[in-house]
């Protein structure tokens, strides 16, 4: 390590980078990561990433040792998710390349910008079944929007700038970088291109007057128009434009799942979640529209519940994404905007026209008054939707908040309002148990300053539980909320609904004790088993300056509706405790 | 079920083949046959690739493949007039006596035998797969020994007549 590389410790300010200067693919890669403005790597060493370890002492990139690559991997996307900014991951070759392939798929799944790099065996081993070797471009293969192995070290910052410019336009998603030993401790003079060239790939597209005026002109008559915003108006940033979009032309939205905050949930136009959880009138108005105006919207199975013949069965459909491939994939569409949800909207917003869709809004009220989310309330007992509910009026709607996956997960998106973009951090489209927590730890990372709640199930917390290490060696104050309901409650609710009660492996009965587990830690742990404790516990746990661990012992019958079985459609919903 | 013949023109980098392959894979689309080799362009190989499906099948398979970093670019061939070439080798039961009867057979096709043995000989044959198959019928009775056939090539014709370029 050279004195001056030495200085660089702990600088608050990122070091002068001297092109043309003799570094080692290690050194290399670093000074691209700074020059990426990157702030936070997560990772976990190993003899392939060594070289990339010890030029770390020395860097002012700041790096969060995980207990288990899955953790960091999550960490990293819910960083992203909750900045719009790539995340960044480091594991060794093999086992800690092969324990990131959940959350690359995690992140494909909901296009998540995450730059993942793994280190392989030297080249003259590859291919030989060396220790600690896994063909780890080949596995990710289907999981990444792009992935490379650098076999020269000249090659590696062209790939480094080619990874972060592919992972963060277009449709975002992970890409991987892997790098060969042999790589890594090589020398090269290094430099930096200015300009990434893909040949063939082209991120972005506005979309041209006559396409704006074809949209427009589909949605113009409509009497029932009703906008499905996804996760592309979330990812695109375009928040304000959609709700400008919206008042403008009075046209109610639904927020799909991973649409939740792209619109506040709280607006006279806002309709909550559509599909399989979703709400009475979101499916109603789904069911009844004239016209259905998908904007970044993947329209997937969770939604038209594969019957997609019967989904909006009255509606013209017009779509507008930034990926062409979902155009016409899963609905055949009236108007196809291929193009960028922001770009697209700016674009739209000066010649858009108010709908007349008074009687419309009047029937969604209508709908929303006689059907709005409801549980009953026992008295004693403490309700999941309860503590979902303390959580949102006590924050105002204006937490981040990560979930696991299960019937909590739900119930978040139900009984939560969101009111700002990239405040739910969840996993939509893989559905992935053990994301919630690090996921947590990256977004509070990114926001110290906001209130990060990570709603979790007593199944998936038990996945990641380890990366409470994380929260008191870099005393990040996350706040962990324990759906307790001592089962794996969404498996219990099929059993109960379609497999006859045969609760077939779903005990959790035997869990920790979460309190002392959090303590064990070094991490507060507090408990609550009825409605009045729970008030009292949580006002604590906001009040107190550091990471919390509340298990909220709830009860554990409690099942997730509306709901609409796999298999039937958005017309079938059961209402369950009416 | 309709059958289409695309071009591909991709990076000359170690996998992409594979990339091409896994993707006709995880999205459910069959491949009828894929070549690949150099194009006009140093460090660009082109693949043909003939498939089957309808129109909305054939239209998402062209966007999955564009979307694939490595694909520079995707054409749809056989929506114009093209092209198309297969090449095949097959070995037949046959004494050098027949070789006059079996020159009758292969030389309306245009193909050739190219190996003489004693009890086999190879004739080679170059045209679209319906030509192919059509003397394969023919040399049926010999006993075919061995057969091995190329997949398609393609390229769309330099002039498009009037009527099919609309
Ligand atoms: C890694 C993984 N394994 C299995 C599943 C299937 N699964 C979905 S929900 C669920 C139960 C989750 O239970 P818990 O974490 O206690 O949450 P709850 O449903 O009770 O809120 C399971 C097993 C999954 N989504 N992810």
């Amino acid at each position: 390590m050279s004195v001056e590389a030495a200085e660089l410790t702990n600088r608050k300010s990122a070091p002068d980078i001297g092109f043309g200067e003799e570094l080692t693919g290690a050194e290399a890669l670093l000074r691209c990561l700074i020059l990426e403005q990157v702030e936070y790597v997560f990772g976990y060493p190993g003899g392939a990433v060594l070289p990339i370890y010890d030029s770390l002492y020395s860097s002012y990139l700041k790096h969060i040792l995980t207990r288990h690559e899955q953790g960091a991997i999550h960490a990293a996307d819910g960083y992203a998710r909750a900045t719009g900014k790539p995340g960044v991951v480091i594991a060794t070759s093999g086992p800690g390349a092969t324990n990131l392939v959940t959350g690359i798929a995690t992140a494909q799944m909901d296009s998540i910008p995450l730059v993942c790099i793994t280190g392989n065996v030297a080249q003259n081993l590859i291919g030989t079944d060396a220790f600690q070797e896994a063909n780890i471009t080949g596995i990710t293969l289907p999981i990444t929007k792009h992935n490379y192995m650098v076999r020269d070290i000249r090659d590696l910052p062209r790939i480094v700038k080619e990874a972060f410019y592919i992972a963060t336009t277009g449709r975002p998603g992970p890409v991987l970088i892997d790098i060969p030993k042999d790589v890594s401790n090589a020398k090269a003079p290094f430099y930096y291109p200015d300009k990434v060239e893909v040949r063939g790939y082209e991120p972005t597209r506005v979309p041209t007057d006559e396409e704006v005026q074809k949209f427009l002109g589909a949605i113009h008559t409509a009497k029932k128009p009703v906008i499905l915003a996804g996760g592309g108006v979330i990812a695109s940033g375009a928040d304000s434009e959609l709700l400008a979009f919206a008042e403008k032309t009075r046209i109610p939205v639904i927020n799909t799942f991973m649409g939740l905050g792209g619109f506040p949930g709280v607006h006279e136009l806002a309709l909550n979640m559509p599909g399989m959880h979703g709400s009475y009138a979101a499916n109603q108005a789904l069911l009844n529209a004239d016209c259905v105006i998908g904007i970044g919207a993947r329209f997937d199975d969770r939604i038209t519940m594969g019957r997609t013949k019967e989904f909006a069965p009255n509606a013209k459909i017009v779509h507008i994404d930034i990926d062409p491939a979902e155009l016409g994939k899963n609905v055949a569409t009236m108007v196809a905007v291929a193009g960028d949800v922001k770009s697209t909207l700016i674009k739209s917003l000066p010649l858009a026209q108010e709908c007349d869709t008074t009687d419309w809004l009047a029937q969604i009220k209508s709908w929303q008054q006689a059907h709005p989310y409801q549980y009953k309330k026992t008295d004693g007992e403490l309700k999941p939707q309860e503590v979902i509910e303390m959580l949102y009026e006590t924050t105002n709607g204006e937490a981040i908040v990560t979930t696991d996956v299960g019937q909590h997960q739900m119930w978040v998106a139900q009984y939560y309002k969101f009111k700002r973009t990239r405040s739910l951090v969840s996993s939509g489209g893989l559905g992935t148990m053990g994301f919630g927590f690090p996921a947590a730890i990256g977004a509070q990372l990114a926001h110290p300053d906001r209130t990060v709640i990570s709603v979790v199930g007593d199944g998936g917390f038990q996945m990641t539980n380890q990366e409470l290490a994380i929260l008191k060696q870099y005393n990040i104050p996350v706040k962990v909320v324990i759906i307790n309901n001592r089962c794996l409650g969404m498996v219990r609710q099929w059993q109960e609904l379609f497999y006859d009660n045969r609760y077939s492996q779903i005990d959790l009965s035997c869990s920790p004790d979460f309190v002392k587990l959090a303590e064990a830690y070094g991490v507060k742990g507090m408990r609550a088993a009825t409605p009045e404790e729970a008030q009292a516990v949580w006002k604590e746990a906001l009040a107190h300056d550091g990471p919390v661990v509340i298990d909220f012992q709830v009860t554990a019958e409690e099942n997730v509706y509306p709901m609409v079985a796999a298999g039937n459609t958005l017309d079938q919903m059961v209402m369950g405790d009416e | 079920m309709e059958r289409h013949t695309i071009a591909v023109l991709v990076n000359d980098e170690p996998g992409v083949l594979t990339r091409v392959a896994n993707l006709f894979g995880q999205r459910g689309f069959n491949i009828d046959s894929i070549t690949v080799g150099a194009s006009e362009e140093k460090g660009l190989s082109r693949m043909i690739i003939t498939t089957g499906g309808d129109e909305q099948h054939l239209d998402q398979l062209i966007k999955q493949l564009s979307k694939l970093i490595d694909v520079i670019s995707v054409t749809h061939l056989s929506k114009d007039p093209m092209v198309t070439r297969e090449l095949a080798l097959i070995k037949v039961n046959a004494a050098p006596s027949q070789l006059v009867e079996l020159n009758g057979i292969v030389e309306p096709f245009r193909a050739s035998i190219v190996d003489i043995g004693p009890s086999s000989l190879i004739i080679q044959v170059t045209g679209d797969s319906e030509k192919i198959d059509a003397l394969l019928v023919l040399l049926e009775p010999y006993g075919v020994r061995e057969l091995t056939r190329t997949g398609s090539i393609a390229m769309a014709r330099s002039i498009v007549p009037a009527a099919a370029a609309v």
